[in-house]
């Protein structure tokens, strides 16, 4: 009964990740009449210190994880406060969930595509005429998705706008699991607010919170749609923004080099199995389930 | 889901309670303002889109954008809307019925029935578990470039899921085994037993992971970038992605492009949103 599903799997995942490994040491280059040769770990090498290839690959690298490292945070700690504000017996609070968790069904290429618009470098773009307004006519047009200071910023917060009722949903039900008469004891000893928060919620959601946060670090590494999107045809600066995943598609698809992007998915692989393990042995000890 | 609330607030907060609704109107709307300003937009013309705060203003509201739109994509050369929009929905089902079907049964045969090296499929479902499409994107697309702009291949990898089965072996195991043994005593094999049984007792797992499954198939865009290049197979997000990138660009269209984009996930959405959120909330806290 199993046979379908499992056949499916190791077509589908199992052979070519094992596919992608044996690539990356070959000079393979889709469209060539020449014969794939064994290469070795040159792909590697060439990705990290050749001084003419690995430029692009490297700072794809560093944009990654500057993209995770700010959005991880960003996006637990927003998804927890939500959380938090929506974990309440008040009127028409389902509908406020439903609110917050709406853009998570949205297509990543129509969140990219209503952001370009809001974005949008002439001064008629919504955020430049609304700072615009509230400086008095101060505020000059600016070009958020092109400027390299400001592009990998407009990312992350679409990203995270998109993103963020996912993981406050999570968080929602690891709060439901916290026994109401814990809350009740901390208000018979007075506890304020934030002493239940501190006392009671934390240490409750620990590992919930944990998984939360591990979850986003590997989606954060998957970025790849909004980016393409954008770069295509948006005007974002794409030096400033490629990703790891954004690099691999490139370098097969615009370079025909299977090779080397077979190269890049197994580090991508390596980055995303690292975030993983780290994850089961943080979340193990205060998992009671 | 316990009677108490879990912040146990008592009634006679009526401030407090106030406060709660302000901050939370205060950040739905800041956080509804994208889709807000995607459905006006969509409704006005063109040049009255990219146009400052007035953006937000309803005014000349129609739906000439939408039959714009279908009359732009209506040739050979430029893909048929209906075309793109049919291609995704085939997909979808294809990928959400197969799915379901070789997921749940394989989840059955993981779960319920003895069988030699069932552990150790187990584990290479675990493993597989770990490896994101992403990792197998490059060589399936070298693996299969014969295949390119062919209608199966676009849905043949996203049929067997490793976190479907996953989650289907979940629910398998809160069923007791005693409603197992009553079938077999009838003399119900385990196919009969499976499809008369257990499915139907199942019904909660099947809708999660038919939300779940259609959600992500619906917002798919890496795979086909790398394998759709003619328009006669193009889903609807990589055709959003070809649309707005049009010089110059038409707003208003554009818009209305995305609404039509995003109103089956939308519609879908409202009518099982709970399932929705139950399977993704329990899988997580689950794992």
């Amino acid at each position: 009964m199993s046979g379908p599903a499992v056949a499916g799997l190791i077509a589908f995942v199992g052979i070519p990740f094992c596919y992608a490994v044996v690539l990356s040491f070959y000079n393979v280059r889709l469209g060539s009449p020449l014969e794939p040769t064994f290469f070795g770990v040159e792909q590697y090498r060439r990705l990290f210190t050749d001084p003419d290839l690995s430029g692009p690959f490297l700072r794809a690298l560093l944009n990654n994880l500057t993209f995770a490292v700010v959005v991880v945070p960003l996006q637990t700690g927003l998804a927890l406060g939500l959380a938090i504000l929506l974990n309440r017996k008040l009127k028409a609070i389902g509908l406020f969930r439903s609110l917050f968790f709406m853009p998570v069904v949205f297509p990543m290429a129509l969140v990219a595509v209503i952001w370009r618009l809001i974005l949008a470098r002439s001064d008629q773009g919504m955020l430049n005429s609304a700072l615009d307004a509230v400086s008095f006519g101060h505020w000059g047009a600016f070009d958020w998705l092109g400027d390299g200071l400001t592009a990998m910023a407009s990312i992350i917060v679409l990203s995270v706008w998109q993103g963020v009722g996912f993981q406050m949903v999570i968080l929602l039900a690891g709060l439901q699991q916290i026994p109401g008469e814990l809350y009740e004891a901390a208000e018979l000893d007075r506890a304020s607010r934030w002493q239940q928060f501190r006392h009671v919620t934390l240490p409750g959601i620990r590992g919930t919170l944990v998984f939360v946060a591990m979850l986003t670090s590997v989606l954060s590494f998957r970025v790849f749609d909004q980016v393409y999107v954008l770069v295509k045809g948006g005007g974002l600066d794409e030096d400033a923004t490629r990703t790891v995943m954004y690099q691999a598609v490139t370098t097969a698809f615009d370079q025909n080099n299977i090779g080397q992007a077979s190269a890049i998915t197994v580090v991508f692989f390596l980055i995303v199995v690292a975030l993983t393990l780290i994850q089961r042995r943080v979340v193990r000890p205060g998992n009671e389930d | 889901m316990s009677t108490t609330t879990s912040t146990g607030m008592p009634r006679r907060q009526p401030l407090r309670r106030f406060l709660d609704y302000a901050v939370l109107s205060v950040l739905a709307f800041v956080f509804a303002l994208p889709v807000i300003y995607l459905f006006l937009g969509s409704l006005k013309p063109s040049d009255e889109v990219l146009d400052g705060l007035s953006g937000f203003l309803p005014t000349h509201l129609s739906f000439d954008n939408y039959s714009a739109v279908l009359d732009a994509l209506n040739s050979d050369s430029t893909g048929y809307f209906w075309r793109f929009m049919g291609i995704s929905l085939l997909l979808a089902f294809v990928v959400v019925t197969g799915g379901l079907f070789v997921n749940s049964m394989a989840a059955y045969g993981l779960s319920r029935l003895k069988w030699r090296g069932r552990e150790a499929v187990f584990t290479l479902v675990l493993l597989l578990m770990l490896v994101p499409f992403e990792s197998v994107a490059v060589p399936l697309f070298y693996m299969f470039n014969d295949q390119r702009n062919t209608l199966p291949i676009l849905a043949l990898p996203f049929i067997a899921n490793a976190f479907s089965i996953y989650q289907f072996h979940t629910f398998f195991r809160t069923i007791p085994p005693s409603i197992e043994e009553a079938a077999r005593i009838d003399g119900a094999g385990p196919w009969r037993t499976f499809f008369a049984i257990i499915v139907p007792m199942s019904k909660p797992a099947f809708a999660s992971v038919a939300i779940l499954t259609f959600l992500t198939q619906w917002g798919s865009f890496l795979w086909p970038v790398l394998m759709v290049s003619d328009p006669s197979v193009r889903p609807l997000p990589l055709e959003m992605s070809v649309f707005q990138g049009q010089l110059p660009p038409d707003w208003g269209q554009i818009l209305a492009f995305g609404v039509l984009l995003v109103l089956p996930v939308l519609v879908v959405f409202a009518f099982f949103q709970r399932w929705f959120v139950q399977g993704v909330a329990s899988s997580a806290v689950k794992g």
